[in-house]
C-alpha cells in the first residue's frame, strides 16, 4: 500500500464526505434504473472495485431491505493482454448466481484506458450470456480511452495527463487523490 | 510478482514464496475449473510442445488439459514413433522443434538431469515432467495443493512417504516441498529401498517399520513400487512386500486415528496398497489428479510471463 506522504504531486480530488455523497448518488441512479433488481446482477471487478461496490450495494441495501441483490465479484487477471508484463496475483471470482439473460452493473474505482473493462467483458461472457452490460465508474479519466468503451454511470469526471495515476484510499482516511507517477 | 526462476527444474531450485506464489494462484484456476466454459484465454499466443520420452498417463493428460485450458497451442511428441529411433539426439530433436517457433518445453525423460541439460542450451521455458529418478516437481505441487485443501496448511502437519523412495522421482521433490513449508516428514520402507544416507542431507526421520509411521501421521503419502526400475532384487516377492509394507484395511484399523491416504498412481493394487483401501473414504488419491490440472495451469501461466523478460 502506497503511503500519501510518499507521493509526488498530489492533488485531492475527492475528500471523505464527498466521496461518500457521490457514491450514494451512484447508489440512487442504479435504483431509479434498475428497481426491484430482479433480473440484475451488481458486479464489482477484483481488486479496486470492490470496495466501491460493496459501499454501493451496503447503501442499496440499507435503503430497501426487502431487496434480494445478486451481488458478485470478478477476476480478471487471466484475461488482461498486459499481464506477461507484471503478473497480477489473481483474487477470488465469486459469481453466486447466473448471468444469463440476466442484466449486469460492473462496478470499478478508476476508467482510464479502457482495457480494464474490456477484460472484464471477457471473463463475464465466459460466465454466460448477460442481456445487458452497464458500467458504472467512481472516476472517469477523459480523453484517455485507447479502446471504445464508455462509463453508464459516473462519479466525477477529471482531466488527467499520462503521467499522473488516481488512486482511492479507502482506509481510515478515506479520499482519492491524482498524483504524478514518475 | 514472478516465479524466481524461468524454468521448472526441481521444486529444489524453489523458495518457499515461488511455492506459496504457485498454490495460491492454482487455487483461482481450480475455480475457472468450475465454470460453464473451463477456458480462459491467458496463454493464446503461446506454443508448448509436449515431450514425452517415457510413458505416461496421468502427468501427459493433466498438462494436455492445463494447455488447453489456458488457450495456449500444443504439440505432442512421444519418443516411440520418432525419429529417436534413428539415433537423433536430444539436443537436435529439441532444437529442431523449437526452429519452428516454439515457446514452452514440458518434458520427460528417463535419465536424471535431461531437462537440466536442456535449459543450458535453449531459450525456451522448460518444465520438467519427471527426470528419471530425481524430480518431479508438479506431483509435489500438486500433492501440497491436496494436503493444504484438506488439512488447511502444510506448517507442522506430518507427513509419511512410505514405499520405493530410491527410485521415486516423486519422493524426492515431495521432501523438498514439505520441508521447505516447514511440514514434518517421515520416509518408512525396507531399507533396501530407502537411501542409506538420506537422513544426513535433509531433516527428516526414517523408520523401517510402516505401522509406527502411521501412527505417526496425518497424511500417509504411499508410492508405486516401480517394477520397471527393478534390475535387482531389492525384495524378495510382491506378495511379501505386501505382507511386510502394503498398506492394508487391517493395518489401518489397528491404527486408533483417521489419516488421509495418497498415491500418485499408477496403483499396483494389492501391491503396496490394499484395493479397499483406495478406494476407501480416506483416500484423496482422485482429488489429487483434479488438482492436477490447476496446479499445471499456474506454473504455465506463472513461467509464460517470462517471455517478454526474457527476450
Amino acid at each position: 500500500m502506497q503511503d500519501l506522504n510518499n507521493m509526488k504531486g498530489v492533488t485531492t480530488i475527492m475528500e471523505e464526505k464527498q466521496l461518500t455523497l457521490t457514491l450514494k448518488r451512484l447508489a440512487h441512479e442504479l435504483i431509479e434504473n434498475h428497481y426491484p433488481f430482479t433480473d440484475t446482477c451488481i458486479i464489482g471487478i477484483q481488486p479496486r472495485g470492490i470496495a466501491i461496490s460493496d459501499f454501493i450495494t451496503q447503501y442499496i441495501k440499507e435503503m430497501h431491505p426487502e431487496l434480494k441483490l445478486n451481488y458478485g465479484k470478478l477476476d480478471i487477471t487471466f484475461y488482461r493482454d498486459d499481464f506477461r508484463g507484471q503478473i497480477h496475483i489473481p483474487s477470488i471470482t465469486e459469481l453466486p448466481f447466473s448471468i444469463e439473460n440476466k442484466k449486469v452493473i460492473l462496478i470499478d474505482d478508476v476508467l482510464y484506458t479502457g482495457r480494464t473493462i474490456r477484460a472484464a467483458m471477457d471473463a463475464l461472457l465466459d460466465h454466460g450470456r448477460a442481456v445487458k452490460v452497464e458500467l458504472c465508474i467512481l472516476v472517469d479519466r477523459k480523453f484517455s480511452r485507447e479502446l471504445p468503451i464508455q462509463p453508464d454511470y459516473v462519479g466525477k469526471s477529471i482531466d488527467s495527463i499520462v503521467t499522473q495515476k488516481v488512486k482511492v484510499f479507502w482506509g481510515e482516511d478515506k479520499r482519492v487523490v491524482l498524483y504524478d507517477s514518475i | 510478482m514472478h516465479l524466481s526462476s524461468k524454468h521448472l527444474l526441481g521444486i529444489r531450485d524453489l523458495l518457499p514464496e515461488d511455492i506459496q506464489l504457485i498454490l495460491d494462484t492454482a487455487k483461482q484456476f481450480k475455480e475457472v475449473l468450475q465454470r460453464p466454459i473451463k477456458k480462459v484465454p491467458s496463454l493464446r499466443d503461446i506454443t508448448i510442445v509436449n515431450l514425452f520420452y517415457e510413458n505416461s498417463t496421468r502427468t501427459r493428460i493433466s498438462f494436455e488439459l492445463a494447455e488447453k485450458r489456458l488457450s495456449a497451442d500444443t504439440i505432442n511428441f512421444s519418443a516411440s514413433g520418432s525419429s529417436v529411433s534413428k539415433g537423433e539426439t536430444l539436443l537436435d530433436t529439441v532444437n529442431n522443434i523449437l526452429s519452428m517457433k516454439v515457446d514452452m518445453v514440458v518434458m520427460r525423460h528417463s535419465a536424471t538431469g535431461a531437462p537440466h541439460f536442456l535449459s543450458q542450451h535453449i531459450p525456451a521455458a522448460i518444465v520438467n515432467a519427471g527426470d528419471g529418478i530425481n524430480e518431479h516437481p508438479t506431483q509435489a505441487l500438486l500433492d501440497a495443493l491436496s494436503i493444504t485443501e484438506k488439512l488447511g496448511t502444510l506448517k507442522g502437519k506430518k507427513i509419511a512417504i512410505i514405499g520405493d523412495i530410491m527410485h521415486s522421482r516423486v519422493a524426492l521433490s515431495n521432501i523438498y516441498l514439505l520441508t521447505k513449508m516447514g511440514a514434518e516428514v517421515t520416509l518408512a520402507g525396507p531399507p533396501t529401498l530407502i537411501p542409506k544416507h538420506i537422513k544426513e542431507s535433509f531433516p527428516i526421520n526414517v523408520t523401517y517399520n510402516v505401522k509406527e509411521a502411521l501412527e505417526w501421521c496425518d497424511v500417509a503419502n504411499v508410492l508405486r513400487i516401480q517394477l520397471e526400475r527393478q534390475n535387482q532384487v531389492l525384495f524378495s516377492s510382491l506378495r511379501e512386500y505386501n505382507q511386510a509394507y502394503g498398506i492394508t484395511k487391517q493395518l489401518l484399523q489397528s491404527i486408533q486415528k483417521d489419516i488421509l491416504i495418497m498415491h500418485p498412481g499408477p496403483i499396483n493394487r494389492g501391491v503396496e496398497i490394499d484395493s479397499d483401501v483406495a478406494d476407501s473414504g480416506q483416500s484423496i488419491i482422485l482429488d489429487q489428479v483434479e488438482n492436477g490440472v490447476a496446479v499445471r495451469m499456474a506454473v504455465l501461466y506463472l513461467l509464460s510471463g517470462r517471455k517478454e523478460a526474457s527476450a
